[in-house]
Protein backbone atom coordinates (compact mmCIF):
# COMPACT_ATOMS: atom_id res chain seq x y z
CA UNK A 1 0.00 0.00 0.00
CA UNK A 2 2.63 2.33 0.81
CA UNK A 3 4.68 1.45 -2.02
CA UNK A 4 1.58 2.03 -3.97
CA UNK A 5 1.52 5.53 -2.93
CA UNK A 6 5.03 6.27 -3.50
CA UNK A 7 4.68 5.00 -6.52
CA UNK A 8 2.08 7.19 -7.43
CA UNK A 9 3.49 10.38 -5.73
CA UNK A 10 6.90 9.90 -7.94
CA UNK A 11 5.09 9.04 -11.30
CA UNK A 12 3.18 12.46 -10.67
CA UNK A 13 6.28 13.87 -9.88
CA UNK A 14 7.43 13.15 -13.19
CA UNK A 15 4.26 13.90 -14.95
CA UNK A 16 4.75 17.26 -13.45
CA UNK A 17 8.44 17.68 -14.36
CA UNK A 18 7.23 17.08 -18.09
CA UNK A 19 4.22 19.19 -18.13
CA UNK A 20 5.28 22.37 -16.65
CA UNK A 21 7.85 22.57 -19.41
CA UNK A 22 5.05 22.34 -22.27
CA UNK A 23 4.41 26.00 -22.24
CA UNK A 24 8.03 26.74 -22.65
CA UNK A 25 8.14 25.16 -25.82
CA UNK A 26 4.84 26.19 -27.30
CA UNK A 27 6.10 25.58 -31.36
CA UNK A 28 6.22 22.05 -30.56
CA UNK A 29 2.91 22.07 -29.44
CA UNK A 30 1.47 23.88 -31.73
CA UNK A 31 3.48 21.83 -34.37
CA UNK A 32 2.12 18.46 -32.68
CA UNK A 33 -1.88 20.17 -33.11
CA UNK A 34 -1.46 21.09 -37.22
CA UNK A 35 0.34 18.10 -38.31
CA UNK A 36 -3.69 15.93 -37.73
CA UNK A 37 -5.18 18.84 -38.68
CA UNK A 38 -3.43 19.19 -41.69
CA UNK A 39 -4.05 15.08 -42.11
CA UNK A 40 -7.89 16.09 -41.48
CA UNK A 41 -7.88 18.14 -43.69
CA UNK A 42 -5.74 16.69 -46.38
CA UNK A 43 -7.54 13.52 -46.68
CA UNK A 44 -11.50 14.94 -46.30
CA UNK A 45 -10.68 17.31 -49.52
CA UNK A 46 -8.30 15.24 -51.43
CA UNK A 47 -9.82 11.89 -51.37
CA UNK A 48 -13.16 13.02 -49.81
CA UNK A 49 -14.69 13.06 -53.68
CA UNK A 50 -13.62 9.81 -54.85
CA UNK A 51 -14.14 7.15 -52.42
CA UNK A 52 -17.03 6.22 -51.29
CA UNK A 53 -17.59 3.28 -48.60
CA UNK A 54 -20.50 0.99 -48.58
CA UNK A 55 -22.87 2.14 -45.86
CA UNK A 56 -21.51 5.29 -45.49
CA UNK A 57 -23.34 8.31 -47.62
CA UNK A 58 -20.75 11.09 -46.46
CA UNK A 59 -16.97 9.56 -46.57
CA UNK A 60 -15.65 12.29 -44.12
CA UNK A 61 -18.42 10.39 -41.31
CA UNK A 62 -15.64 7.38 -41.79
CA UNK A 63 -12.09 9.08 -42.71
CA UNK A 64 -12.40 11.28 -39.28
CA UNK A 65 -12.61 8.55 -36.96
CA UNK A 66 -9.91 6.64 -39.10
CA UNK A 67 -7.95 10.06 -38.78
CA UNK A 68 -8.57 10.35 -35.19
CA UNK A 69 -7.34 7.56 -34.11
CA UNK A 70 -4.34 7.64 -36.63
CA UNK A 71 -3.56 10.84 -35.10
CA UNK A 72 -3.43 9.93 -31.18
CA UNK A 73 -1.49 6.70 -32.13
CA UNK A 74 1.05 9.24 -33.74
CA UNK A 75 1.02 11.08 -30.67
CA UNK A 76 2.45 8.18 -28.57
CA UNK A 77 5.87 8.31 -30.20
CA UNK A 78 6.93 11.61 -27.81
CA UNK A 79 7.53 8.85 -25.66
CA UNK A 80 10.33 7.08 -27.11
CA UNK A 81 12.05 10.58 -28.06
CA UNK A 82 11.00 11.85 -24.54
CA UNK A 83 12.64 8.96 -22.81
CA UNK A 84 15.95 8.42 -25.59
CA UNK A 85 16.45 12.17 -24.49
CA UNK A 86 16.39 11.38 -20.62
CA UNK A 87 18.55 8.70 -21.52
CA UNK A 88 21.14 10.23 -23.73
CA UNK A 89 21.12 13.20 -20.93
CA UNK A 90 22.56 10.90 -18.05
CA UNK A 91 19.32 11.71 -16.21
CA UNK A 92 18.47 7.86 -16.28
CA UNK A 93 21.56 7.54 -14.24
CA UNK A 94 20.51 9.72 -11.05
CA UNK A 95 16.61 8.60 -11.27
CA UNK A 96 17.66 4.96 -10.79
CA UNK A 97 20.31 6.24 -8.23
CA UNK A 98 17.39 7.98 -6.47
CA UNK A 99 14.83 6.26 -3.70
CA UNK A 100 12.07 6.31 -6.01
CA UNK A 101 9.51 4.02 -7.90
CA UNK A 102 11.20 2.11 -10.72
CA UNK A 103 8.04 2.51 -12.63
CA UNK A 104 7.38 6.06 -12.24
CA UNK A 105 9.60 7.55 -14.50
CA UNK A 106 7.81 5.94 -17.57
CA UNK A 107 4.45 6.02 -15.80
CA UNK A 108 5.01 10.13 -15.51
CA UNK A 109 6.50 10.13 -18.83
CA UNK A 110 3.39 8.30 -20.55
CA UNK A 111 0.87 10.26 -18.30
CA UNK A 112 2.23 13.09 -19.35
CA UNK A 113 2.04 12.39 -23.15
CA UNK A 114 -1.14 11.10 -22.76
CA UNK A 115 -2.45 14.94 -21.82
CA UNK A 116 -0.75 16.11 -24.69
CA UNK A 117 -2.38 13.64 -27.04
CA UNK A 118 -5.57 14.59 -25.47
CA UNK A 119 -5.31 18.36 -26.01
CA UNK A 120 -4.32 17.41 -29.49
CA UNK A 121 -7.19 15.77 -30.10
CA UNK A 122 -9.73 18.18 -28.46
CA UNK A 123 -8.69 20.85 -30.86
CA UNK A 124 -8.80 17.87 -33.74
CA UNK A 125 -12.18 17.14 -32.85
CA UNK A 126 -13.23 21.13 -32.81
CA UNK A 127 -11.44 21.48 -36.31
CA UNK A 128 -13.48 18.16 -38.09
CA UNK A 129 -16.97 19.31 -36.54
CA UNK A 130 -16.12 22.66 -38.60
CA UNK A 131 -15.26 20.56 -41.07
CA UNK A 132 -18.72 19.12 -40.89
CA UNK A 133 -18.18 15.77 -38.85
CA UNK A 134 -21.11 15.35 -36.49
CA UNK A 135 -22.00 12.30 -33.70
CA UNK A 136 -24.56 10.50 -34.75
CA UNK A 137 -24.76 8.64 -31.81
CA UNK A 138 -25.67 9.01 -28.01
CA UNK A 139 -23.41 11.27 -26.25
CA UNK A 140 -21.97 8.05 -24.34
CA UNK A 141 -21.21 6.46 -27.80
CA UNK A 142 -19.03 8.81 -28.37
CA UNK A 143 -17.51 9.45 -24.78
CA UNK A 144 -16.63 5.49 -25.11
CA UNK A 145 -15.26 5.65 -28.48
CA UNK A 146 -12.70 8.40 -27.38
CA UNK A 147 -11.84 6.93 -24.50
CA UNK A 148 -11.45 3.53 -26.48
CA UNK A 149 -8.79 5.73 -28.60
CA UNK A 150 -6.94 7.37 -26.03
CA UNK A 151 -6.96 4.28 -24.40
CA UNK A 152 -5.36 2.44 -27.38
CA UNK A 153 -2.79 5.52 -27.54
CA UNK A 154 -1.82 5.25 -24.11
CA UNK A 155 -0.78 1.49 -24.47
CA UNK A 156 1.16 2.29 -27.57
CA UNK A 157 2.85 4.87 -25.30
CA UNK A 158 4.22 2.10 -23.49
CA UNK A 159 5.51 0.31 -26.82
CA UNK A 160 7.25 3.25 -27.65
CA UNK A 161 8.85 3.80 -23.88
CA UNK A 162 10.59 0.14 -24.29
CA UNK A 163 11.51 1.70 -27.75
CA UNK A 164 12.96 4.81 -26.07
CA UNK A 165 14.62 2.58 -23.88
CA UNK A 166 16.40 0.38 -26.43
CA UNK A 167 17.88 2.82 -28.62
CA UNK A 168 20.83 4.60 -27.84
CA UNK A 169 20.10 7.94 -29.42
CA UNK A 170 17.50 10.75 -29.78
CA UNK A 171 17.47 10.78 -33.77
CA UNK A 172 16.94 6.86 -33.48
CA UNK A 173 14.26 7.06 -31.25
CA UNK A 174 12.53 9.45 -33.94
CA UNK A 175 12.64 6.97 -37.05
CA UNK A 176 12.24 3.88 -34.80
CA UNK A 177 9.36 5.66 -32.79
CA UNK A 178 7.40 6.15 -35.97
CA UNK A 179 8.58 4.00 -38.89
CA UNK A 180 6.13 1.17 -38.04
CA UNK A 181 3.00 3.63 -37.27
CA UNK A 182 2.57 3.87 -41.56
CA UNK A 183 2.01 0.36 -42.05
CA UNK A 184 0.18 0.12 -38.42
CA UNK A 185 -1.90 2.87 -39.36
CA UNK A 186 -2.08 2.34 -42.93
CA UNK A 187 -2.76 -1.33 -43.56
CA UNK A 188 -6.19 -1.01 -41.73
CA UNK A 189 -9.65 -0.04 -41.88
CA UNK A 190 -8.63 4.03 -40.92
CA UNK A 191 -8.88 5.43 -44.64
CA UNK A 192 -10.83 2.64 -46.71
CA UNK A 193 -12.55 -0.71 -46.37
CA UNK A 194 -9.63 -3.60 -46.38
CA UNK A 195 -11.74 -5.62 -48.21
CA UNK A 196 -10.85 -3.86 -51.12
CA UNK A 197 -7.21 -4.01 -50.40
CA UNK A 198 -5.20 -7.62 -52.12
CA UNK A 199 -5.79 -10.65 -49.75
CA UNK A 200 -2.61 -11.08 -48.13
CA UNK A 201 -2.85 -7.99 -47.07
CA UNK A 202 -6.77 -7.67 -46.23
CA UNK A 203 -5.75 -10.35 -44.08
CA UNK A 204 -3.08 -8.17 -41.95
CA UNK A 205 -5.78 -5.27 -42.06
CA UNK A 206 -8.44 -6.94 -40.18
CA UNK A 207 -6.01 -8.63 -38.04
CA UNK A 208 -4.67 -5.03 -36.90
CA UNK A 209 -5.30 -4.08 -33.40
CA UNK A 210 -5.18 -0.67 -34.75
CA UNK A 211 -8.34 -2.01 -36.94
CA UNK A 212 -9.63 -3.02 -34.20
CA UNK A 213 -10.15 0.26 -32.45
CA UNK A 214 -10.84 2.20 -35.60
CA UNK A 215 -14.02 0.44 -36.00
CA UNK A 216 -15.27 0.57 -32.61
CA UNK A 217 -14.56 4.26 -32.64
CA UNK A 218 -16.02 4.82 -36.09
CA UNK A 219 -19.65 2.63 -35.05
CA UNK A 220 -19.72 4.13 -31.97
CA UNK A 221 -19.12 7.86 -33.55
CA UNK A 222 -21.54 7.44 -36.39
CA UNK A 223 -23.96 5.34 -34.09
CA UNK A 224 -23.88 1.63 -35.75
CA UNK A 225 -23.49 -1.46 -33.76
CA UNK A 226 -20.14 -1.94 -32.73
CA UNK A 227 -20.80 -5.42 -32.14
CA UNK A 228 -17.62 -7.16 -30.43
CA UNK A 229 -14.93 -4.35 -31.45
CA UNK A 230 -15.16 -2.43 -27.79
CA UNK A 231 -14.40 -5.19 -26.32
CA UNK A 232 -11.59 -6.71 -28.49
CA UNK A 233 -9.90 -3.03 -28.35
CA UNK A 234 -10.07 -2.64 -24.64
CA UNK A 235 -8.33 -6.17 -24.41
CA UNK A 236 -5.73 -5.57 -26.79
CA UNK A 237 -4.93 -2.03 -24.93
CA UNK A 238 -4.63 -3.41 -21.19
CA UNK A 239 -2.75 -6.32 -22.81
CA UNK A 240 -0.32 -4.04 -24.51
CA UNK A 241 -0.15 -2.09 -21.27
CA UNK A 242 0.84 -5.17 -19.23
CA UNK A 243 3.51 -6.50 -21.59
CA UNK A 244 4.92 -3.75 -22.50
CA UNK A 245 4.90 -1.86 -19.11
CA UNK A 246 6.45 -4.98 -17.60
CA UNK A 247 9.24 -4.76 -20.63
CA UNK A 248 9.62 -1.19 -20.13
CA UNK A 249 10.66 -1.52 -16.53
CA UNK A 250 12.59 -4.31 -16.66
CA UNK A 251 14.46 -2.25 -18.99
CA UNK A 252 14.93 0.80 -17.24
CA UNK A 253 15.83 -0.93 -14.01
CA UNK A 254 18.33 -2.71 -16.06
CA UNK A 255 20.19 -4.56 -13.93
CA UNK A 256 19.82 -3.03 -10.74
CA UNK A 257 17.28 -4.78 -8.67
CA UNK A 258 13.80 -3.16 -7.34
CA UNK B 1 33.21 5.90 18.54
CA UNK B 2 29.44 6.71 19.48
CA UNK B 3 27.18 4.73 17.01
CA UNK B 4 23.89 7.03 16.20
CA UNK B 5 21.36 6.07 15.55
CA UNK B 6 19.07 7.80 12.18
CA UNK B 7 15.96 8.28 10.96
CA UNK B 8 16.53 5.36 8.38
CA UNK B 9 16.69 2.48 10.77
CA UNK B 10 20.18 1.51 10.83
CA UNK B 11 23.08 1.78 12.84
CA UNK B 12 25.75 4.16 11.63
CA UNK B 13 29.07 5.34 12.30
CA UNK B 14 30.64 2.10 13.53
CA UNK B 15 30.94 0.95 9.76
CA UNK B 16 33.09 3.22 6.81
CA UNK B 17 30.85 5.22 4.55
CA UNK B 18 31.57 3.12 1.91
CA UNK B 19 33.45 -0.28 1.35
CA UNK B 20 33.95 -2.49 -1.33
CA UNK B 21 35.21 -6.29 -1.01
CA UNK B 22 36.84 -8.20 -3.54
CA UNK B 23 34.05 -6.82 -6.11
CA UNK B 24 33.80 -8.38 -9.26
CA UNK B 25 32.03 -7.21 -12.22
CA UNK B 26 32.17 -8.72 -15.94
CA UNK B 27 30.90 -7.02 -19.16
CA UNK B 28 30.57 -9.80 -22.01
CA UNK B 29 34.70 -11.08 -22.52
CA UNK B 30 35.75 -7.99 -20.13
CA UNK B 31 36.64 -7.94 -16.39
CA UNK B 32 35.63 -4.57 -15.39
CA UNK B 33 36.27 -5.12 -12.27
CA UNK B 34 38.60 -8.11 -10.87
CA UNK B 35 38.24 -8.04 -7.77
CA UNK B 36 38.34 -4.53 -6.09
CA UNK B 37 38.64 -3.74 -2.14
CA UNK B 38 38.11 -0.28 -0.88
CA UNK B 39 37.17 0.99 2.12
CA UNK B 40 36.52 4.72 2.51
CA UNK B 41 36.10 5.56 6.81
CA UNK B 42 32.91 8.77 7.64
CA UNK B 43 33.99 12.27 6.65
CA UNK B 44 36.63 11.66 4.34
CA UNK B 45 37.74 12.55 0.83
CA UNK B 46 39.02 9.42 -1.41
CA UNK B 47 40.56 10.08 -4.62
CA UNK B 48 40.10 7.43 -7.20
CA UNK B 49 42.75 7.49 -9.61
CA UNK B 50 42.72 5.54 -12.96
CA UNK B 51 43.26 5.78 -17.01
CA UNK B 52 40.00 5.43 -19.26
CA UNK B 53 38.65 1.81 -18.62
CA UNK B 54 40.46 0.66 -15.47
CA UNK B 55 37.18 0.41 -13.59
CA UNK B 56 36.31 4.04 -11.72
CA UNK B 57 32.73 4.30 -13.15
CA UNK B 58 32.03 0.96 -12.80
CA UNK B 59 32.98 0.91 -9.28
CA UNK B 60 30.96 3.63 -8.72
CA UNK B 61 28.00 2.22 -10.68
CA UNK B 62 27.96 -0.81 -8.63
CA UNK B 63 27.73 1.45 -5.24
CA UNK B 64 25.39 3.81 -6.75
CA UNK B 65 23.31 0.63 -7.05
CA UNK B 66 23.12 1.35 -10.89
CA UNK B 67 24.47 -2.23 -11.66
CA UNK B 68 25.08 -5.84 -10.02
CA UNK B 69 28.73 -6.91 -8.96
CA UNK B 70 29.02 -10.25 -10.43
CA UNK B 71 30.50 -11.52 -6.87
CA UNK B 72 31.85 -9.67 -3.81
CA UNK B 73 30.33 -7.17 -1.69
CA UNK B 74 29.79 -3.63 -1.78
CA UNK B 75 28.30 -1.24 1.58
CA UNK B 76 27.16 2.23 1.67
CA UNK B 77 27.01 2.53 6.15
CA UNK B 78 27.08 -1.21 6.14
CA UNK B 79 23.98 -1.43 3.90
CA UNK B 80 24.86 -4.09 1.39
CA UNK B 81 23.59 -2.32 -2.24
CA UNK B 82 22.25 -5.70 -3.24
CA UNK B 83 20.33 -7.09 -0.37
CA UNK B 84 18.74 -3.40 0.33
CA UNK B 85 19.18 -0.63 -2.46
CA UNK B 86 16.11 1.58 -1.29
CA UNK B 87 18.10 1.83 1.65
CA UNK B 88 21.66 2.87 0.08
CA UNK B 89 19.82 5.09 -2.32
CA UNK B 90 18.44 6.84 0.70
CA UNK B 91 22.01 7.30 1.71
CA UNK B 92 23.97 8.83 -1.43
CA UNK B 93 24.51 11.32 -4.00
CA UNK B 94 25.59 10.88 -7.27
CA UNK B 95 27.03 12.91 -9.83
CA UNK B 96 27.47 10.70 -13.17
CA UNK B 97 30.14 11.95 -15.84
CA UNK B 98 27.44 13.65 -17.45
CA UNK B 99 25.59 16.74 -16.35
CA UNK B 100 22.46 14.95 -14.79
CA UNK B 101 19.95 17.76 -14.86
CA UNK B 102 16.86 18.80 -16.82
CA UNK B 103 17.99 21.42 -18.90
CA UNK B 104 14.30 22.67 -19.58
CA UNK B 105 13.51 23.27 -16.21
CA UNK B 106 15.09 26.11 -14.12
CA UNK B 107 17.55 25.73 -11.26
CA UNK B 108 15.86 25.87 -8.64
CA UNK B 109 12.71 23.79 -10.24
CA UNK B 110 15.54 21.20 -10.82
CA UNK B 111 16.37 21.04 -7.10
CA UNK B 112 12.72 21.09 -5.77
CA UNK B 113 12.01 18.00 -8.28
CA UNK B 114 14.94 15.78 -6.74
CA UNK B 115 14.01 17.25 -3.49
CA UNK B 116 10.71 15.37 -4.11
CA UNK B 117 11.94 12.19 -6.00
CA UNK B 118 13.53 11.90 -2.27
CA UNK B 119 10.62 11.87 -0.75
CA UNK B 120 11.44 15.17 1.37
CA UNK B 121 8.20 16.93 0.84
CA UNK B 122 7.06 20.41 -1.41
CA UNK B 123 7.97 22.89 1.42
CA UNK B 124 11.00 21.41 2.18
CA UNK B 125 12.62 20.76 -0.66
CA UNK B 126 11.51 24.33 -1.55
CA UNK B 127 13.79 24.97 1.63
CA UNK B 128 16.68 23.12 0.65
CA UNK B 129 16.36 24.32 -3.19
CA UNK B 130 17.40 27.74 -2.02
CA UNK B 131 20.24 27.20 0.32
CA UNK B 132 21.36 25.17 -1.99
CA UNK B 133 21.53 27.72 -4.60
CA UNK B 134 22.77 30.20 -2.20
CA UNK B 135 25.60 27.93 -1.39
CA UNK B 136 26.64 26.91 -4.70
CA UNK B 137 26.44 30.34 -6.27
CA UNK B 138 23.55 29.94 -8.43
CA UNK B 139 21.23 32.47 -6.44
CA UNK B 140 21.47 34.85 -9.40
CA UNK B 141 20.70 32.14 -11.92
CA UNK B 142 17.98 30.54 -10.04
CA UNK B 143 15.10 31.15 -11.85
CA UNK B 144 16.53 30.39 -15.13
CA UNK B 145 16.26 27.81 -17.80
CA UNK B 146 18.94 25.43 -17.34
CA UNK B 147 19.60 25.43 -21.02
CA UNK B 148 21.38 28.67 -21.30
CA UNK B 149 23.86 27.33 -18.08
CA UNK B 150 27.63 27.08 -18.78
CA UNK B 151 29.36 23.93 -18.14
CA UNK B 152 30.37 24.76 -14.99
CA UNK B 153 26.85 26.18 -13.76
CA UNK B 154 25.43 22.65 -14.79
CA UNK B 155 28.29 21.06 -13.12
CA UNK B 156 27.21 22.75 -9.58
CA UNK B 157 23.45 22.43 -10.53
CA UNK B 158 24.33 19.08 -10.47
CA UNK B 159 26.52 18.33 -7.39
CA UNK B 160 23.37 20.49 -5.76
CA UNK B 161 20.71 18.64 -6.81
CA UNK B 162 22.88 15.30 -5.15
CA UNK B 163 23.63 16.94 -2.17
CA UNK B 164 19.70 17.57 -1.80
CA UNK B 165 18.98 15.15 1.11
CA UNK B 166 22.06 15.62 2.74
CA UNK B 167 23.41 12.37 1.16
CA UNK B 168 26.11 10.31 3.79
CA UNK B 169 28.17 9.83 0.70
CA UNK B 170 28.77 12.03 -2.31
CA UNK B 171 30.06 10.33 -5.42
CA UNK B 172 31.38 12.73 -8.16
CA UNK B 173 32.60 10.50 -11.17
CA UNK B 174 35.15 12.19 -13.18
CA UNK B 175 33.71 15.79 -11.76
CA UNK B 176 35.48 17.95 -13.96
CA UNK B 177 35.74 16.35 -16.95
CA UNK B 178 35.02 18.75 -20.10
CA UNK B 179 35.42 21.65 -17.79
CA UNK B 180 37.50 24.56 -19.14
CA UNK B 181 40.02 25.49 -17.07
CA UNK B 182 38.20 28.25 -14.87
CA UNK B 183 35.15 26.26 -14.11
CA UNK B 184 37.48 23.28 -12.81
CA UNK B 185 39.36 25.57 -10.49
CA UNK B 186 35.47 26.64 -9.60
CA UNK B 187 34.59 22.85 -9.13
CA UNK B 188 37.67 22.51 -6.98
CA UNK B 189 36.88 25.17 -4.30
CA UNK B 190 33.33 23.55 -4.39
CA UNK B 191 34.70 20.13 -3.62
CA UNK B 192 37.26 21.20 -1.13
CA UNK B 193 34.27 23.36 0.14
CA UNK B 194 32.15 19.74 1.04
CA UNK B 195 35.45 17.96 2.21
CA UNK B 196 35.46 21.19 5.04
CA UNK B 197 31.92 20.61 5.58
CA UNK B 198 32.59 16.77 6.43
CA UNK B 199 30.73 15.22 3.34
CA UNK B 200 32.13 11.77 2.64
CA UNK B 201 33.10 11.87 -0.99
CA UNK B 202 34.80 8.93 -3.12
CA UNK B 203 35.67 10.88 -6.44
CA UNK B 204 36.76 9.61 -9.37
CA UNK B 205 39.25 11.31 -11.70
CA UNK B 206 41.70 11.14 -14.44
CA UNK B 207 43.60 13.37 -13.73
CA UNK B 208 46.76 13.52 -11.19
CA UNK B 209 46.76 17.02 -10.39
CA UNK B 210 42.86 16.85 -9.35
CA UNK B 211 43.49 13.91 -7.51
CA UNK B 212 46.39 15.65 -5.45
CA UNK B 213 44.58 18.44 -4.41
CA UNK B 214 41.39 17.15 -3.57
CA UNK B 215 41.84 13.71 -2.24
CA UNK B 216 43.61 12.88 1.01
CA UNK B 217 43.73 9.60 0.32
CA UNK B 218 44.25 7.99 -3.72
CA UNK B 219 43.15 4.85 -4.65
CA UNK B 220 45.04 4.10 -7.57
CA UNK B 221 43.19 1.51 -9.64
CA UNK B 222 43.93 0.29 -13.09
CA UNK B 223 42.54 -3.07 -15.30
CA UNK B 224 39.73 -3.78 -12.39
CA UNK B 225 42.09 -3.97 -9.54
CA UNK B 226 43.37 -1.84 -6.93
CA UNK B 227 47.26 -1.61 -7.33
CA UNK B 228 48.30 1.10 -4.86
CA UNK B 229 46.49 3.18 -1.82
CA UNK B 230 47.66 5.51 0.34
CA UNK B 231 48.26 9.97 0.62
CA UNK B 232 49.60 11.54 -2.21
CA UNK B 233 53.20 12.22 -0.37
CA UNK B 234 52.95 8.14 0.26
CA UNK B 235 52.12 7.59 -3.19
CA UNK B 236 54.58 10.11 -4.71
CA UNK B 237 57.31 8.30 -2.28
CA UNK B 238 57.31 5.13 -3.79
CA UNK B 239 59.07 5.98 -7.01
CA UNK B 240 61.86 6.17 -4.19
CA UNK B 241 63.42 9.46 -5.47
CA UNK B 242 63.43 13.05 -5.72
CA UNK B 243 65.12 15.62 -7.30
CA UNK B 244 67.53 18.28 -5.90
CA UNK B 245 68.16 21.74 -7.49
CA UNK B 246 70.74 24.06 -5.65
CA UNK B 247 71.62 27.41 -6.97
CA UNK B 248 75.25 28.85 -6.07
CA UNK B 249 76.08 32.41 -5.74
CA UNK B 250 79.44 32.32 -7.95
CA UNK B 251 79.75 30.30 -11.26
CA UNK B 252 83.29 29.38 -10.84
CA UNK B 253 82.90 27.44 -7.66
CA UNK B 254 80.45 24.88 -9.41
CA UNK B 255 82.89 22.38 -10.29
CA UNK B 256 83.90 22.55 -5.96
CA UNK B 257 79.89 22.42 -5.45
CA UNK B 258 79.77 19.46 -7.43
CA UNK B 259 82.09 17.09 -5.48
CA UNK B 260 80.59 18.70 -2.36
CA UNK B 261 77.26 17.36 -3.56
CA UNK B 262 78.04 14.00 -5.03
CA UNK B 263 78.38 11.68 -1.71
CA UNK B 264 74.89 13.36 -0.59
CA UNK B 265 73.21 12.50 -3.42
CA UNK B 266 71.80 8.77 -4.86
CA UNK B 267 73.29 9.64 -8.98
CA UNK B 268 75.29 11.98 -10.92
CA UNK B 269 75.32 15.71 -9.80
CA UNK B 270 74.39 17.72 -13.52
CA UNK B 271 74.68 21.08 -14.51
CA UNK B 272 71.40 22.60 -14.54
CA UNK B 273 70.13 25.09 -16.70
CA UNK B 274 72.72 27.85 -16.62
CA UNK B 275 76.65 28.04 -15.28
CA UNK B 276 75.23 28.33 -11.53
CA UNK B 277 72.69 25.53 -11.38
CA UNK B 278 73.11 21.84 -10.39
CA UNK B 279 70.67 19.25 -10.51
CA UNK B 280 70.75 15.62 -8.44
CA UNK B 281 68.55 12.87 -7.66
CA UNK B 282 68.19 12.03 -4.01
CA UNK B 283 66.16 9.37 -1.68
CA UNK B 284 62.34 11.46 -0.88
CA UNK B 285 61.62 12.53 2.15
CA UNK B 286 64.90 12.10 3.62
CA UNK B 287 65.99 15.56 5.03
CA UNK B 288 68.63 15.94 3.00
CA UNK B 289 68.32 19.52 2.61
CA UNK B 290 69.92 21.18 5.66
CA UNK B 291 72.82 18.95 5.16
CA UNK B 292 73.21 20.13 1.49
CA UNK B 293 73.56 23.48 2.91
CA UNK B 294 75.70 22.96 5.67
CA UNK B 295 78.30 21.07 3.52
CA UNK B 296 77.88 23.55 0.84
CA UNK B 297 78.21 26.53 3.86
CA UNK B 298 81.66 24.89 5.30
CA UNK B 299 83.18 25.08 1.72
CA UNK B 300 82.90 28.83 1.73
CA UNK B 301 80.47 28.29 -1.34
CA UNK B 302 77.28 30.77 -0.71
CA UNK B 303 74.21 29.14 -2.23
CA UNK B 304 71.14 31.14 -3.17
CA UNK B 305 68.40 28.25 -3.72
CA UNK B 306 68.28 24.82 -2.50
CA UNK B 307 64.78 22.92 -3.95
CA UNK B 308 63.51 19.60 -3.91
CA UNK B 309 61.54 18.77 -6.73
CA UNK B 310 58.83 16.08 -5.08
CA UNK B 311 57.92 13.79 -8.19
CA UNK B 312 54.66 13.99 -10.08
CA UNK B 313 52.04 11.69 -9.53
CA UNK B 314 52.30 11.22 -13.53
CA UNK B 315 55.46 9.91 -12.36
CA UNK B 316 54.24 7.91 -9.74
CA UNK B 317 51.97 6.14 -12.16
CA UNK B 318 54.27 5.62 -14.53
CA UNK B 319 56.49 3.53 -11.54
CA UNK B 320 53.44 1.28 -10.22
CA UNK B 321 51.73 0.66 -14.11
CA UNK B 322 54.92 0.89 -16.37
CA UNK B 323 52.38 2.88 -18.39
CA UNK B 324 51.71 6.55 -18.31
CA UNK B 325 47.98 7.38 -17.09
CA UNK B 326 46.38 9.40 -19.60
CA UNK B 327 46.60 6.49 -22.11
CA UNK B 328 43.51 5.36 -23.54
CA UNK B 329 42.46 2.09 -23.33
CA UNK B 330 39.80 -0.21 -24.73
CA UNK B 331 37.02 -0.82 -22.23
Amino acid sequence: MERLRWTLHDSWVEAERHLRVIPRNIELLIFATIQPIMFLALFAYVFGGSISIPGFADYDQFLMPGIFSQSLVFGSAFTSIGLAEDLSKGLVDRLRSLPMSRSAVIIGRTVSDLVRNLFTFVVMLVVAFVLGFRFRGSLLDAATATALLVLFSYALSWVQAVIGLAVSSVEAANSAGFIWMFPLTFVSSAFVDPSTMPGALEAVADANPFTVVTNAARALYNGLPVGNDAWWSLVWSVGLIAVFSTLATRRFSNSTSA
Amino acid sequence: MVAEYDRHTHWVTDFPAVEMTGVVKRFGETLALDGVDLSVPRGAVYGLLGPNGAGKTTSVRVLTTLIRPDSGTAKIDGIDVVADPDAVRRRIGLTGQYAAVDERLTARENLIYVGRLFHLGGAESKRRAGELLDRFDLADAADRVVKGFSGGMRRRLDIAMSLIANPSVLFLDEPTTGLDPRSRLQMWDVISDLAADGTTVLLTTQYLEEADRLAERIVVIDHGHVIAEGTPDELKSRTGGALLSVSIARAENRERAVSVLTPLCTGRVEHGDDDRSLVAPIVAGDRVVPGVIRALDAQGIDVLDVAVRRPSLDDVFLALTGHIATEEEAV
